[in-house]
Protein backbone atom coordinates (compact mmCIF):
# COMPACT_ATOMS: atom_id res chain seq x y z
CA UNK A 1 0.00 0.00 0.00
CA UNK A 2 1.44 3.38 -0.92
CA UNK A 3 2.18 6.03 1.64
CA UNK A 4 -0.42 8.33 0.04
CA UNK A 5 -3.04 5.61 0.26
CA UNK A 6 -2.33 4.90 3.92
CA UNK A 7 -2.44 8.64 4.62
CA UNK A 8 -5.88 8.80 3.00
CA UNK A 9 -7.06 5.87 5.08
CA UNK A 10 -5.87 7.54 8.27
CA UNK A 11 -7.65 10.75 7.33
CA UNK A 12 -10.93 9.05 6.38
CA UNK A 13 -10.93 6.93 9.54
CA UNK A 14 -10.33 9.96 11.73
CA UNK A 15 -13.00 12.05 10.05
CA UNK A 16 -15.53 9.21 10.30
CA UNK A 17 -14.62 8.63 13.94
CA UNK A 18 -15.05 12.27 14.87
CA UNK A 19 -18.27 12.57 12.86
CA UNK A 20 -19.83 9.47 14.36
CA UNK A 21 -18.99 10.50 17.89
CA UNK A 22 -20.49 13.91 17.41
CA UNK A 23 -23.85 12.74 16.07
CA UNK A 24 -24.95 9.39 17.37
CA UNK A 25 -28.67 10.09 17.61
CA UNK A 26 -31.10 8.36 15.27
CA UNK A 27 -33.39 11.36 15.21
CA UNK A 28 -31.74 14.45 13.79
CA UNK A 29 -33.23 17.67 15.09
CA UNK A 30 -32.36 21.32 14.83
CA UNK A 31 -33.80 24.55 16.18
CA UNK A 32 -33.80 27.53 13.85
CA UNK A 33 -33.82 30.89 15.63
CA UNK A 34 -36.10 32.19 12.89
CA UNK A 35 -39.87 32.22 12.60
CA UNK A 36 -41.53 29.60 10.45
CA UNK A 37 -41.72 31.48 7.11
CA UNK A 38 -38.04 32.46 7.24
CA UNK A 39 -36.95 29.01 8.41
CA UNK A 40 -38.98 27.38 5.64
CA UNK A 41 -37.27 29.55 3.05
CA UNK A 42 -33.89 28.79 4.58
CA UNK A 43 -34.63 25.06 4.52
CA UNK A 44 -35.67 25.15 0.87
CA UNK A 45 -32.57 27.15 0.01
CA UNK A 46 -30.28 24.79 1.95
CA UNK A 47 -31.80 21.72 0.30
CA UNK A 48 -31.32 23.32 -3.09
CA UNK A 49 -27.81 24.45 -2.17
CA UNK A 50 -26.83 20.86 -1.45
CA UNK A 51 -27.90 19.78 -4.92
CA UNK A 52 -31.21 18.18 -3.99
CA UNK A 53 -34.56 18.70 -5.67
CA UNK A 54 -37.47 19.59 -3.43
CA UNK A 55 -40.23 17.40 -4.83
CA UNK A 56 -43.17 18.31 -2.64
CA UNK A 57 -44.32 20.03 0.54
CA UNK A 58 -47.13 18.41 2.51
CA UNK A 59 -49.04 21.10 4.40
CA UNK A 60 -50.22 19.11 7.39
CA UNK A 61 -51.38 22.24 9.21
CA UNK A 62 -53.72 23.19 6.37
CA UNK A 63 -55.37 19.78 6.50
CA UNK A 64 -55.69 19.94 10.28
CA UNK A 65 -57.22 23.41 10.39
CA UNK A 66 -59.49 22.47 7.50
CA UNK A 67 -60.79 19.65 9.67
CA UNK A 68 -61.42 21.97 12.60
CA UNK A 69 -58.28 21.33 14.65
CA UNK A 70 -56.07 24.06 16.07
CA UNK A 71 -52.42 23.84 15.12
CA UNK A 72 -49.35 25.91 14.48
CA UNK A 73 -47.49 25.78 11.15
CA UNK A 74 -46.53 22.19 10.34
CA UNK A 75 -45.16 20.88 7.05
CA UNK A 76 -43.36 17.84 5.68
CA UNK A 77 -40.74 18.57 3.01
CA UNK A 78 -39.79 15.82 0.53
CA UNK A 79 -36.55 15.98 -1.42
CA UNK A 80 -33.90 13.90 -3.14
CA UNK A 81 -31.66 13.40 -6.13
CA UNK A 82 -33.35 11.43 -8.88
CA UNK A 83 -30.21 9.57 -9.97
CA UNK A 84 -29.53 8.36 -6.45
CA UNK A 85 -33.16 7.38 -5.92
CA UNK A 86 -33.26 5.43 -9.19
CA UNK A 87 -29.99 3.64 -8.57
CA UNK A 88 -30.87 2.62 -5.04
CA UNK A 89 -34.51 1.64 -5.59
CA UNK A 90 -33.66 -0.44 -8.64
CA UNK A 91 -31.37 -2.55 -6.51
CA UNK A 92 -33.30 -2.26 -3.28
CA UNK A 93 -37.03 -1.61 -3.76
CA UNK A 94 -37.54 -2.13 -0.04
CA UNK A 95 -36.11 1.38 0.42
CA UNK A 96 -39.04 2.98 -1.41
CA UNK A 97 -41.27 3.29 1.71
CA UNK A 98 -38.53 5.52 3.18
CA UNK A 99 -38.05 7.68 0.07
CA UNK A 100 -37.94 10.46 -1.00
CA UNK A 101 -35.98 11.79 1.96
CA UNK A 102 -38.11 14.06 4.08
CA UNK A 103 -37.93 16.50 6.95
CA UNK A 104 -40.69 17.71 9.23
CA UNK A 105 -40.68 21.42 9.94
CA UNK A 106 -42.91 23.06 12.53
CA UNK A 107 -43.26 26.34 14.33
CA UNK A 108 -42.53 26.72 18.00
CA UNK A 109 -43.48 30.22 19.04
CA UNK A 110 -41.06 32.55 17.25
CA UNK A 111 -38.63 29.76 16.44
CA UNK A 112 -38.83 26.70 14.23
CA UNK A 113 -37.91 23.05 14.65
CA UNK A 114 -36.83 20.68 11.89
CA UNK A 115 -36.74 16.93 12.44
CA UNK A 116 -35.45 14.11 10.26
CA UNK A 117 -34.83 10.42 10.74
CA UNK A 118 -31.10 9.86 10.35
CA UNK A 119 -30.62 8.56 6.78
CA UNK A 120 -27.68 6.51 8.06
CA UNK A 121 -30.30 4.39 9.81
CA UNK A 122 -31.35 3.05 6.39
CA UNK A 123 -28.36 0.76 6.72
CA UNK A 124 -30.68 -1.33 8.88
CA UNK A 125 -32.99 -1.76 5.86
CA UNK A 126 -30.24 -2.56 3.37
CA UNK A 127 -26.96 -4.09 4.49
CA UNK A 128 -24.77 -3.20 1.53
CA UNK A 129 -21.54 -1.24 2.10
CA UNK A 130 -22.04 0.73 -1.11
CA UNK A 131 -25.55 1.72 -0.08
CA UNK A 132 -24.30 2.47 3.43
CA UNK A 133 -21.81 4.94 1.95
CA UNK A 134 -24.70 6.67 0.18
CA UNK A 135 -26.71 6.78 3.41
CA UNK A 136 -23.68 8.29 5.16
CA UNK A 137 -23.46 10.99 2.48
CA UNK A 138 -27.14 11.80 3.05
CA UNK A 139 -26.46 11.89 6.77
CA UNK A 140 -23.61 14.36 6.29
CA UNK A 141 -25.70 16.51 3.96
CA UNK A 142 -28.54 16.56 6.48
CA UNK A 143 -26.16 17.72 9.21
CA UNK A 144 -24.76 20.37 6.89
CA UNK A 145 -28.29 21.58 6.08
CA UNK A 146 -29.07 21.64 9.80
CA UNK A 147 -25.93 23.67 10.47
CA UNK A 148 -27.18 26.28 8.02
CA UNK A 149 -30.58 26.36 9.70
CA UNK A 150 -29.00 26.80 13.12
CA UNK A 151 -27.35 30.07 12.07
CA UNK A 152 -28.71 33.39 13.28
CA UNK B 1 8.53 13.95 5.57
CA UNK B 2 5.28 15.52 4.44
CA UNK B 3 3.42 12.46 5.68
CA UNK B 4 5.01 12.70 9.15
CA UNK B 5 4.24 16.39 9.32
CA UNK B 6 0.61 15.79 8.39
CA UNK B 7 0.19 13.01 10.95
CA UNK B 8 1.80 15.20 13.64
CA UNK B 9 -0.53 18.06 12.79
CA UNK B 10 -3.51 15.73 12.87
CA UNK B 11 -2.53 14.32 16.25
CA UNK B 12 -2.08 17.83 17.61
CA UNK B 13 -5.48 18.80 16.26
CA UNK B 14 -7.15 15.77 17.80
CA UNK B 15 -5.42 16.13 21.16
CA UNK B 16 -6.33 19.80 21.37
CA UNK B 17 -9.94 19.00 20.53
CA UNK B 18 -10.05 16.16 23.04
CA UNK B 19 -8.38 17.85 25.98
CA UNK B 20 -9.57 21.45 25.66
CA UNK B 21 -12.21 22.34 28.23
CA UNK B 22 -15.60 21.55 26.70
CA UNK B 23 -17.71 24.54 25.78
CA UNK B 24 -20.96 24.04 27.73
CA UNK B 25 -22.90 26.68 25.81
CA UNK B 26 -21.95 25.14 22.49
CA UNK B 27 -22.75 21.63 23.70
CA UNK B 28 -26.09 22.81 25.05
CA UNK B 29 -26.85 24.47 21.72
CA UNK B 30 -25.91 21.31 19.83
CA UNK B 31 -27.60 18.68 21.97
CA UNK B 32 -30.21 20.29 24.21
CA UNK B 33 -31.54 23.56 22.76
CA UNK B 34 -33.60 21.89 20.07
CA UNK B 35 -35.94 20.42 22.70
CA UNK B 36 -35.48 22.64 25.75
CA UNK B 37 -35.20 25.95 23.89
CA UNK B 38 -32.21 28.21 23.32
CA UNK B 39 -32.68 29.78 26.73
CA UNK B 40 -34.10 26.72 28.47
CA UNK B 41 -37.71 27.86 28.33
CA UNK B 42 -38.96 24.54 27.02
CA UNK B 43 -40.44 23.23 23.82
CA UNK B 44 -40.61 19.58 22.92
CA UNK B 45 -38.74 19.19 26.20
CA UNK B 46 -39.70 20.64 29.54
CA UNK B 47 -38.45 24.08 30.61
CA UNK B 48 -35.34 23.94 32.75
CA UNK B 49 -34.43 27.61 33.18
CA UNK B 50 -36.71 27.91 36.20
CA UNK B 51 -34.98 29.46 39.23
CA UNK B 52 -36.95 27.25 41.59
CA UNK B 53 -35.85 24.20 39.66
CA UNK B 54 -32.18 24.98 39.20
CA UNK B 55 -31.77 26.16 42.78
CA UNK B 56 -33.24 22.99 44.25
CA UNK B 57 -31.56 20.27 42.25
CA UNK B 58 -28.01 19.08 42.63
CA UNK B 59 -25.36 18.88 39.95
CA UNK B 60 -25.55 15.12 40.36
CA UNK B 61 -29.25 15.18 39.48
CA UNK B 62 -28.58 17.18 36.32
CA UNK B 63 -25.56 15.07 35.42
CA UNK B 64 -27.40 11.77 35.85
CA UNK B 65 -30.44 13.08 34.00
CA UNK B 66 -28.34 14.02 30.99
CA UNK B 67 -26.37 10.81 31.17
CA UNK B 68 -29.27 8.36 31.69
CA UNK B 69 -32.23 10.27 30.25
CA UNK B 70 -35.76 9.16 31.01
CA UNK B 71 -36.51 5.85 29.28
CA UNK B 72 -39.78 6.14 27.40
CA UNK B 73 -40.31 9.79 28.40
CA UNK B 74 -38.79 11.67 25.42
CA UNK B 75 -35.53 12.70 27.14
CA UNK B 76 -32.86 10.44 25.59
CA UNK B 77 -29.69 9.29 27.33
CA UNK B 78 -26.59 11.14 26.14
CA UNK B 79 -24.23 8.27 26.61
CA UNK B 80 -21.85 9.46 23.89
CA UNK B 81 -20.90 12.62 25.76
CA UNK B 82 -17.85 12.47 28.01
CA UNK B 83 -18.18 13.21 31.72
CA UNK B 84 -16.38 16.51 31.13
CA UNK B 85 -18.85 17.45 28.41
CA UNK B 86 -21.86 16.64 30.60
CA UNK B 87 -20.35 18.65 33.46
CA UNK B 88 -19.81 21.55 31.05
CA UNK B 89 -23.49 21.45 30.10
CA UNK B 90 -24.46 21.42 33.79
CA UNK B 91 -22.22 24.45 34.36
CA UNK B 92 -23.94 26.20 31.47
CA UNK B 93 -27.36 25.50 33.00
CA UNK B 94 -26.11 26.97 36.26
CA UNK B 95 -25.09 30.17 34.48
CA UNK B 96 -28.75 30.92 33.78
CA UNK B 97 -29.56 31.57 37.40
CA UNK B 98 -26.39 33.11 38.83
CA UNK B 99 -28.31 34.97 41.52
CA UNK B 100 -29.88 31.80 42.86
CA UNK B 101 -28.45 30.14 45.95
CA UNK B 102 -25.71 27.60 45.30
CA UNK B 103 -27.05 24.28 44.16
CA UNK B 104 -28.04 22.22 47.13
CA UNK B 105 -26.04 19.14 47.83
CA UNK B 106 -28.20 16.10 48.14
CA UNK B 107 -26.65 13.24 49.96
CA UNK B 108 -27.36 9.63 49.24
CA UNK B 109 -28.99 8.99 52.59
CA UNK B 110 -32.50 7.59 52.48
CA UNK B 111 -35.45 9.38 54.00
CA UNK B 112 -37.20 7.05 56.44
CA UNK B 113 -40.96 6.92 56.26
CA UNK B 114 -44.05 4.74 56.14
CA UNK B 115 -44.48 3.84 52.46
CA UNK B 116 -47.93 2.35 53.03
CA UNK B 117 -49.17 5.63 54.47
CA UNK B 118 -47.26 7.46 51.76
CA UNK B 119 -49.20 5.50 49.16
CA UNK B 120 -52.49 6.79 50.56
CA UNK B 121 -51.21 10.36 50.61
CA UNK B 122 -49.81 9.99 47.08
CA UNK B 123 -53.22 8.87 45.79
CA UNK B 124 -54.83 11.92 47.40
CA UNK B 125 -52.27 14.65 46.69
CA UNK B 126 -50.02 13.54 43.83
CA UNK B 127 -51.78 11.08 41.55
CA UNK B 128 -53.91 13.68 39.77
CA UNK B 129 -50.79 15.12 38.14
CA UNK B 130 -48.17 12.36 38.41
CA UNK B 131 -50.51 9.47 37.63
CA UNK B 132 -51.98 6.77 39.84
CA UNK B 133 -48.79 4.72 39.62
CA UNK B 134 -46.36 7.59 39.24
CA UNK B 135 -46.34 7.23 35.47
CA UNK B 136 -46.36 11.00 34.93
CA UNK B 137 -48.42 13.40 32.85
CA UNK B 138 -49.17 13.19 29.15
CA UNK B 139 -47.58 14.78 26.12
CA UNK B 140 -44.19 16.36 25.77
CA UNK B 141 -43.04 19.82 26.83
CA UNK B 142 -44.89 22.99 25.94
CA UNK B 143 -45.24 22.47 22.20
CA UNK B 144 -48.53 21.60 20.57
CA UNK B 145 -49.61 19.22 23.23
CA UNK B 146 -49.25 21.59 26.14
CA UNK B 147 -51.07 24.82 26.86
CA UNK B 148 -48.28 27.35 27.28
CA UNK B 149 -49.70 28.62 30.55
CA UNK B 150 -49.08 25.15 32.03
CA UNK B 151 -45.49 24.72 30.99
CA UNK B 152 -44.38 21.61 32.79
CA UNK B 153 -45.29 18.03 32.07
CA UNK B 154 -45.55 16.32 35.47
CA UNK B 155 -42.59 13.96 35.55
CA UNK B 156 -42.90 10.20 35.75
CA UNK B 157 -41.76 9.36 39.26
CA UNK B 158 -41.59 5.62 38.68
CA UNK B 159 -39.20 6.11 35.77
CA UNK B 160 -35.87 4.37 36.26
CA UNK B 161 -34.03 7.47 35.00
CA UNK B 162 -35.74 9.72 37.52
CA UNK B 163 -35.24 7.31 40.40
CA UNK B 164 -31.58 7.01 39.50
CA UNK B 165 -31.05 10.77 39.28
CA UNK B 166 -33.17 12.05 42.17
CA UNK B 167 -32.08 11.66 45.76
CA UNK B 168 -34.59 11.27 48.58
CA UNK B 169 -33.66 14.66 49.94
CA UNK B 170 -34.32 16.30 46.59
CA UNK B 171 -37.76 14.71 46.35
CA UNK B 172 -38.47 15.75 49.94
CA UNK B 173 -37.37 19.31 49.37
CA UNK B 174 -39.52 19.57 46.24
CA UNK B 175 -42.53 18.32 48.17
CA UNK B 176 -41.89 20.72 51.01
CA UNK B 177 -41.16 23.84 48.99
CA UNK B 178 -42.89 23.20 45.69
CA UNK B 179 -41.68 24.74 42.45
CA UNK B 180 -42.71 28.30 41.84
CA UNK B 181 -43.73 28.85 38.23
CA UNK B 182 -45.05 25.30 37.91
CA UNK B 183 -48.19 23.55 39.14
CA UNK B 184 -46.09 21.85 41.84
CA UNK B 185 -47.11 23.42 45.13
CA UNK B 186 -45.60 23.23 48.60
CA UNK B 187 -47.30 20.44 50.48
CA UNK B 188 -46.29 21.94 53.78
CA UNK B 189 -48.43 24.89 52.73
CA UNK B 190 -51.17 22.42 51.84
CA UNK B 191 -51.24 21.23 55.44
CA UNK B 192 -49.06 18.12 55.35
CA UNK B 193 -46.55 17.55 58.13
CA UNK B 194 -42.91 16.71 57.54
CA UNK B 195 -43.48 13.10 58.57
CA UNK B 196 -46.26 12.83 55.94
CA UNK B 197 -43.83 14.08 53.34
CA UNK B 198 -41.28 11.53 54.50
CA UNK B 199 -43.93 8.86 53.98
CA UNK B 200 -44.56 10.05 50.42
CA UNK B 201 -40.83 10.05 49.70
CA UNK B 202 -40.62 6.49 51.02
CA UNK B 203 -43.50 5.49 48.75
CA UNK B 204 -41.92 7.14 45.68
CA UNK B 205 -38.65 5.40 46.47
CA UNK B 206 -40.52 2.10 46.67
CA UNK B 207 -41.18 2.42 42.93
CA UNK B 208 -37.63 1.16 42.53
CA UNK B 209 -38.87 -2.33 43.36
CA UNK B 210 -41.50 -2.22 40.60
CA UNK B 211 -40.43 0.39 38.05
CA UNK B 212 -42.34 0.65 34.84
CA UNK B 213 -39.82 -0.71 32.37
CA UNK B 214 -39.96 0.62 28.84
CA UNK B 215 -37.79 -0.73 26.09
CA UNK B 216 -37.99 0.04 22.39
CA UNK B 217 -39.16 -2.84 20.26
CA UNK B 218 -36.06 -4.57 18.94
CA UNK B 219 -37.42 -7.39 16.82
CA UNK B 220 -39.61 -5.51 14.36
CA UNK B 221 -38.69 -5.46 10.66
CA UNK B 222 -38.23 -1.96 9.19
CA UNK B 223 -40.50 -2.68 6.22
CA UNK B 224 -43.89 -4.39 5.95
CA UNK B 225 -44.53 -6.05 2.61
CA UNK B 226 -46.83 -8.42 0.78
CA UNK B 227 -46.76 -9.87 -2.72
CA UNK B 228 -49.78 -9.00 -4.84
CA UNK B 229 -51.22 -11.39 -7.45
CA UNK B 230 -52.68 -8.39 -9.29
CA UNK B 231 -51.29 -5.79 -11.69
CA UNK B 232 -49.94 -2.49 -10.36
CA UNK B 233 -53.11 -0.65 -11.40
CA UNK B 234 -55.40 -3.25 -9.82
CA UNK B 235 -53.33 -3.35 -6.66
CA UNK B 236 -53.41 0.44 -6.33
CA UNK B 237 -57.22 0.35 -6.59
CA UNK B 238 -57.32 -2.44 -3.99
CA UNK B 239 -55.13 -0.39 -1.65
CA UNK B 240 -57.38 2.67 -2.05
CA UNK B 241 -60.46 0.61 -1.25
CA UNK B 242 -58.79 -0.88 1.81
CA UNK B 243 -57.74 2.60 3.02
CA UNK B 244 -61.27 3.97 2.73
CA UNK B 245 -62.54 0.90 4.52
CA UNK B 246 -60.39 1.86 7.48
CA UNK B 247 -61.90 5.35 7.70
CA UNK B 248 -58.88 7.07 6.22
CA UNK B 249 -58.96 9.46 3.27
CA UNK B 250 -56.79 9.00 0.19
CA UNK B 251 -55.16 12.38 -0.39
CA UNK B 252 -52.75 11.69 -3.23
CA UNK B 253 -51.58 8.96 -5.59
CA UNK B 254 -48.26 9.59 -7.33
CA UNK B 255 -45.13 7.89 -8.57
CA UNK B 256 -42.01 7.92 -6.42
CA UNK B 257 -40.36 10.13 -9.03
CA UNK B 258 -43.14 12.72 -9.10
CA UNK B 259 -41.70 16.19 -8.66
CA UNK B 260 -38.23 15.10 -9.77
CA UNK B 261 -38.74 14.57 -13.49
CA UNK B 262 -41.40 15.49 -16.06
CA UNK B 263 -44.47 13.28 -15.73
CA UNK B 264 -43.78 11.49 -19.01
CA UNK B 265 -40.41 10.31 -17.65
CA UNK B 266 -41.71 9.04 -14.32
CA UNK B 267 -41.47 5.36 -13.46
CA UNK B 268 -45.10 4.37 -13.02
CA UNK B 269 -44.16 0.99 -11.60
CA UNK B 270 -43.37 2.69 -8.27
CA UNK B 271 -46.62 4.15 -6.96
CA UNK B 272 -47.17 5.85 -3.61
CA UNK B 273 -50.65 6.18 -2.14
CA UNK B 274 -50.77 8.90 0.54
CA UNK B 275 -53.68 8.93 2.97
CA UNK B 276 -54.62 10.27 6.35
CA UNK B 277 -57.19 10.71 9.08
CA UNK B 278 -56.84 14.20 10.54
CA UNK B 279 -58.43 13.20 13.85
CA UNK B 280 -55.76 10.56 14.25
CA UNK B 281 -53.00 12.97 13.21
CA UNK B 282 -54.20 15.54 15.72
CA UNK B 283 -54.23 12.93 18.46
CA UNK B 284 -50.73 11.71 17.57
CA UNK B 285 -49.31 15.24 17.41
CA UNK B 286 -50.71 15.94 20.85
CA UNK B 287 -48.56 13.09 22.14
CA UNK B 288 -45.39 14.12 20.35
CA UNK B 289 -45.01 16.83 17.68
CA UNK B 290 -42.13 14.97 16.06
CA UNK B 291 -44.43 12.17 14.95
CA UNK B 292 -45.06 14.08 11.71
CA UNK B 293 -42.12 12.16 10.27
CA UNK B 294 -44.64 9.39 9.61
CA UNK B 295 -47.10 11.72 7.91
CA UNK B 296 -49.01 11.42 5.79
CA UNK B 297 -49.56 7.68 5.98
CA UNK B 298 -48.41 5.98 2.81
CA UNK B 299 -48.42 2.61 1.11
CA UNK B 300 -46.21 1.86 -1.88
CA UNK B 301 -46.99 -0.45 -4.79
CA UNK B 302 -43.93 -1.58 -6.72
CA UNK B 303 -43.51 -3.82 -9.73
CA UNK B 304 -40.08 -5.26 -10.37
CA UNK B 305 -39.16 -8.22 -12.53
CA UNK B 306 -42.83 -9.01 -12.99
CA UNK B 307 -43.54 -9.21 -9.26
CA UNK B 308 -45.90 -6.69 -7.68
CA UNK B 309 -45.31 -5.89 -4.03
CA UNK B 310 -47.16 -3.69 -1.56
CA UNK B 311 -44.95 -2.11 1.08
CA UNK B 312 -44.98 0.35 3.94
CA UNK B 313 -42.77 1.49 6.75
CA UNK B 314 -43.27 -0.31 10.03
CA UNK B 315 -44.33 2.25 12.66
CA UNK B 316 -43.55 -0.23 15.44
CA UNK B 317 -39.95 -0.29 14.22
CA UNK B 318 -39.92 3.48 13.83
CA UNK B 319 -41.39 4.23 17.25
CA UNK B 320 -38.04 3.65 18.97
CA UNK B 321 -36.79 6.88 17.39
CA UNK B 322 -38.79 9.00 19.79
CA UNK B 323 -38.12 7.44 23.20
CA UNK B 324 -41.77 8.11 23.95
CA UNK B 325 -43.77 5.33 25.53
CA UNK B 326 -47.01 7.15 24.76
CA UNK B 327 -46.43 6.62 21.06
CA UNK B 328 -46.38 2.86 21.41
CA UNK B 329 -50.14 2.44 21.25
CA UNK B 330 -50.78 4.65 18.19
CA UNK B 331 -47.75 3.10 16.46
CA UNK B 332 -49.13 -0.35 17.17
CA UNK B 333 -52.51 0.73 15.81
CA UNK B 334 -51.02 2.18 12.62
CA UNK B 335 -48.90 -0.91 12.12
CA UNK B 336 -51.95 -3.13 12.38
CA UNK B 337 -53.78 -0.84 9.98
CA UNK B 338 -50.93 -1.11 7.47
CA UNK B 339 -50.89 -4.89 7.83
CA UNK B 340 -54.66 -4.93 7.25
CA UNK B 341 -54.37 -2.79 4.12
CA UNK B 342 -51.55 -4.94 2.74
CA UNK B 343 -53.55 -8.08 3.37
CA UNK B 344 -56.80 -6.76 1.92
CA UNK B 345 -55.08 -5.35 -1.16
CA UNK B 346 -53.31 -8.59 -2.01
CA UNK B 347 -55.78 -11.26 -0.95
Amino acid sequence: MSRLSSMKNVLVSLILLVGMNAHAEDLLMVRSPHSFPEAMLALQSAIDGHGYTLSRVQRVDIGLTGSGFVTDKYRVVFFGKIDEIRTLTTRYPQLIPYLPLHMTIFAEDEETLVVMEDPARLAQVVTDPEAAAQFRRWHNDALSIFDELRQE
Amino acid sequence: MAFRLLVTLLLLLISSASFAAPDGARLYSLHCAVCHGSAGHGGVGVPIALPTFLSTVSDDFLFNTIRSGRPGRVMPPFSDLSDAQVRAIVAHLRSWVPAAPPAVSHGGERVKGNAAHGKQLFAHYCAACHGANGEGGHGTGVTFSRPRELPVMPPALNNSGFLHAASDSMIKQTLMKGREGTPMVSFLAQGLKERDINDIVAYVRSFETTPIVWKPKEDEPPVLEAVSPYSVEETVENVKRAIVGKNFVVIRVQSLENGFVPEAEENHHQVIIYFCNFGFINQALSLDPRIGLFMPCRVTVVEQNGVVKVMSINPKYQSRLFNNEELDRPCDEITEMYRGILEEATI
